[in-house]
């Protein structure tokens, strides 16, 4: 109501700012994206990066998802596990490489090097331990284990741009009791690892008499104690504060849920693998893996209805969401047609050797792919200028903030 | 508001019942202190207003228990989370989610509440306790008293008519504790909500309590106005001690009160010698460090802190959570790391450096029980770990026990560690310490969870230990203790020493760290109950 009246407000007096301009503002407020954007985005990369071995769309995906991860990010611990991808790519690549100088046939009429070739027993026939290196092979070993990088790397850009803990939050209703679980463990880890930290340290103080198993004993003890105290903590903590207050559900209609989510999923599964299985008959196929879905889907929906609870500030999503995730999507599909339009640029021949070659389709591939760093919303930043109460120990009861400090030096001057 | 009526609790592995024949009526907006010893049954008590007693410990509950109509029996703790909410001692054991936000929304969630209302409620909640900057934080980074009062906020916006708080500033230095008090007070007297709360250092909560339940320990409850019931109670803060010495009805419960009726007392004591200085340390220091430095990343915990410790002597080492007390004492004992600096301790073949002496001999010259002393014992019965020690220390056989006897005289060998109560269990870790008789003795935050009769004892124990020669330190948060037990005070801030003198200097020059004697008869030099009634007994000689 209060909207049609100012709408009509504004109709009526000479406007201050275009109506039009209104939503793309609110999309473009410094935000965090819905996760599952994030991730169907970065499949969507991935799945095209599985569709060449062209070193060159590669690299420009990785560059591309590199960018829209270093423009996109927030602050969190996550957000700086992306190197860490890298590095693992690099090693993938490095690791394809080695493999193929030790394990390499030998293939390839530029041979770079001679490695003196290590005989091996009768039974080992077939496998050839180093022996001549051609530049062929290890090219071959580049483009594959690049290839695997690439899907690796943008996986990783969506780990690093959506929290995983709030793709957790988004599933739905019927899996709530599992994500909880999963949340809670993720918590219990760095929990554990503390304490046996702690005993560790504590140890040393009695002299850390003892080696071996007696050390061990005397560190696992106290941490399991610690953890079962712990969780015995929680669960009376959640316990007390409502979790699991469901409204009676009838055993009937309970087991009618579950079998439907099982037997849906179970379905999924065999659809997914007569899709892939050409000899398998086709009703085992595509058909199956929809009905798969449709049972998982409506189970689902029954036992999300039957939970008695709300979620605080849920991920909606909204068009930036949808424009975010049809890149990752189209990104995959543009090099789909441009797989079935050229297939030999996509897989360019080692041998004999050739230079790689970019067409317009695999540049347009790439720029769908990194739009998100404009189209999507700037990440929310903490503000590390939070003001901490400060004690001052001199007179013990004056608190202030630096802010008020400043402020109040400033009024001094 | 709350029922009990005729609640007797009993656990199947204790002969005695834990409550015997309890009649309660605690009625809307009441602020209810519950007092009592360690293993009196306040935690039973408290439990039980919502049902985690006996749904979730276990045992048998007699009697029934209601909170605003709804029987206990009938309904477990998730069918009371929106009328009664109860915040542990520690916090972090209580959290489910990990940001402020999410935290605060958890139990509304559970309650199904919609999402605007759930939104609003958030905010206010995030002001009415002054963690708004806060709101994004991971609860992990949070200081003790900030958790605390997440903790708290956690559970208020549900809207629960009752609020049931088991000893929530045990862990927190004084101002994080005034904090969280504060905070409790402004709940009360703004929202009404009833708060039903248990702590051990009654000093903090008595002046805001409306009543006072005392359990003496045999499963029965005295129930009535703290004053009167603090009258005839062997436990009692320093406030109550002082009224009782100057012969005050009825006894004050804050400083304001018993300040307002000192001019008198104050008056009879401006005749009286002041207390005996502590003289300066004669000889050299057993232990000096110089210029430690502790780093960790992002923080430094330690910045440059020289300390020298002398025989005899016992020293308290103050500060607020994270100011670097306990990476200090873990520097110092060698155990712990350290960035820069020298430690040396003097010791029967020469000085050393704790750090370049292998394990086993670094606590031959100084022992450290830490925080959770429960860290340092590993094995099935006192006994064993009794054993262990006397192996670990190349001591006589029966040397840790003849220790332990003489700080808990008649623990049972064959009682496993984790069942003692806490002051047992840090006896048990003092005196697998003192095995190796270390000459400097370092204690971390040892009263956490002591009552005031467990803490007397720890004060007899601790001067014993300075009186054979050693060197102690004692980190911790008390006050009243500091000003019975030290000779000497250091405060540390931001890794730093801010301050650093005799308890008398110290104490007396800081409001935040004055002990409530002090506070009454303010400007004279007092600080505990026994040296203004060794003062009185020597005026009242000479007139």
């Amino acid at each position: 109501m209060t909207d049609q009246a100012t709408a009509d407000g504004v109709g009526r007096q000479a406007p201050v700012t275009p109506p039009d301009s209104r939503p793309a503002r609110a999309g473009r407020l410094p935000r965090a994206l819905h996760p599952g954007a994030w991730w169907l985005w970065a499949l969507g990369l991935a799945t095209a990066a599985s569709h060449t071995t062209n070193p060159l769309p590669l690299a420009l995906l990785v560059a591309a998802a590199a960018l829209v991860v270093v423009r996109r990010r927030g602050d969190a611990p996550w957000a700086f596990a992306f190197r860490m991808y890298l590095i693992l790519g690099a090693v993938i690549v490095a690791m394809r490489v080695v493999f193929r100088l030790v394990f390499g046939g030998g293939q390839g009429d530029h041979v770079l090097l001679h490695l003196p070739e290590i005989p091996l027993p009768a039974w080992a026939a077939g496998i050839r331990l180093f022996g001549p290196v051609a530049a062929e092979q290890l090219l071959g070993g580049f483009y594959d284990g690049l290839r695997l990088a690439t899907m690796l790397i943008c996986l990783g850009a969506a780990n690093a741009l959506a929290n995983p803990k709030r793709l957790l939050k988004a599933v739905p209703g019927a899996l709530y009791a599992v994500s909880t679980a999963v949340v809670v463990a993720l918590s219990v880890a760095p929990q554990l690892v503390e304490s046996v930290l702690r005993v560790r340290r504590a140890r040393r103080l009695r002299g850390a008499a003892g080696q071996g198993l007696r050390a061990l004993r005397g560190i696992a003890l106290p941490v399991l104690a610690d953890a079962l105290d712990r969780s015995l903590a929680l669960a009376a903590a959640m316990d007390s504060r409502g979790y699991g207050r469901t409204a009676a559900i009838p055993a009937g209609q309970r087991a009618l849920t579950g079998g439907l989510v099982l037997a849906g999923l179970v379905g999924v599964c065999v659809g997914t693998y007569g899709l892939l299985d050409t000899t398998v008959p086709g009703y085992l196929g595509l058909p199956m893996l929809i009905v798969g879905l449709a049972t998982a889907v409506a189970g689902m929906l029954l036992a999300g209805r039957q939970v008695r609870r709300s979620r605080y500030r849920p991920d909606r999503w909204p068009i930036t969401e949808v424009v975010v995730a049809g890149c990752g999507v189209a990104t995959a599909v543009v090099m789909a047609v441009a797989g079935s339009v050229d297939p030999a640029r996509l897989y360019p021949p080692v041998s004999p050797l050739t230079w790689p070659e970019l067409t317009p389709l695999m540049l347009l591939v790439v720029a769908v792919a990194v739009a998100p760093a404009w189209l999507a919303p700037p990440p929310t930043l903490a503000d590390h200028r939070t003001p901490r109460p400060v004690l001052i120990p001199s007179d013990g009861t004056t608190r202030s903030s630096p802010k008020r400090d400043t402020s109040e030096s400033e009024a001094q001057r | 508001m709350i029922d009990f009526s005729r609640v007797t609790v009993h656990y199947a592995e204790t002969p005695e019942p834990m409550l015997r024949d309890v009649n309660l009526h605690i009625p809307e907006g009441e602020l209810c202190l519950v007092a009592g010893r360690t293993g009196a049954g306040k935690s039973t008590l408290l439990r039980a207003i919502n049902g985690l007693v006996p749904h979730f410990t276990g045992g048998t509950l007699h009697g029934t228990v209601t909170v605003q109509g709804r029987d206990t029996r009938s309904h477990p703790p998730r069918d009371l989370a929106d009328v009664v909410g109860i915040v542990g001692q520690d916090p972090l054991a209580a959290f489910v989610t990990d940001t402020v936000e999410e935290e605060l929304a958890y139990g509304m969630e559970q309650l199904a509440l919609p999402a605007p209302v759930m939104r609003k409620r958030v905010e206010e909640t995030l002001d009415l306790l002054g963690i708004a900057e806060l709101r994004d934080r991971p609860l992990r980074t949070l200081s003790g008293g900030q958790q605390q009062r997440v903790a708290i906020g956690a559970v208020l916006t549900s809207h629960p008519q009752v609020l049931v708080l088991d000893e929530p500033t045990s862990a927190l230095d004084p101002t994080a504790a005034e904090d969280v008090l504060a905070a409790v007070t402004r709940l009360v007297h703004d929202l009404g909500v009833t708060v039903v709360v248990a702590e051990h250092r009654l000093e903090r909560v008595v002046q805001f309590a409306d009543r006072l339940l005392y359990l003496p320990g045999d499963g029965t409850v005295i129930d009535g106005e703290p004053a009167a019931v603090l009258a005839d109670v062997d436990l009692a803060p320093p406030l109550v001690e002082l009224g009782r010495a100057a012969g005050w009805t009825p006894l004050p419960l804050s400083v304001r009160d018993a300040r307002r009726r000192a001019s008198d007392l104050r008056q009879r004591l401006a005749d009286a010698p002041a207390p005996p200085a502590t003289p300066p340390p004669a000889g050299l220091p057993v232990l000096a460090a110089r210029n430690i430095v502790v780093r960790y990343p992002g923080t430094v915990a330690v910045a440059g802190v020289d300390l020298d410790l002398h025989p005899g002597r016992i020293v308290a080492l103050m500060g607020r959570n994270g100011s670097g007390k306990s990476s200090l004492l873990w520097a110092v004992q060698g155990s712990g790391p350290r960035h820069s600096g020298t430690v040396t301790v003097v010791g029967p073949d020469g000085a050393t450096d704790p750090k370049t002496l292998p394990a086993g001999r670094a606590r031959r010259r100084v022992g450290l029980v830490p925080q959770t002393p429960g860290d340092l014992l590993y094995l099935e019965t006192v006994d064993a770990e009794c054993a262990q020690a006397d192996r670990e220390s190349d001591a006589s056989v029966g040397t840790c026990r003849a220790l332990l006897d003489q700080l808990t005289p008649a623990l049972p060998g064959d009682q496993h560690p984790r069942d003692l109560s806490e002051g047992q269990r840090l006896a048990l870790a003092l005196a697998v310490q003192l095995t190796a008789a270390p000459q400097v003795v370092l204690l971390d935050e040892p009263t956490r969870g002591l009552d005031y009769r467990a803490k007397r004892q720890f004060t007899a124990i601790v001067r014993r230990l300075a009186t054979d020669g050693r060197a102690v330190v004692v980190a911790t948060h008390d006050v009243e203790l500091v000003a019975i037990l030290a000779d000497r005070v250091v405060v540390m801030a931001q890794g730093e020493i801010v301050a650093d003198g005799t308890t008398a200097e110290v104490m007396l020059a800081s409001p935040a760290f004055a002990p409530q004697v002090a506070k009454v008869l303010a400007p004279q030099p007092w600080l505990t109950v026994e040296q203004v009634t060794a003062a009185l007994a020597e005026v009242g000689t000479r007139g």
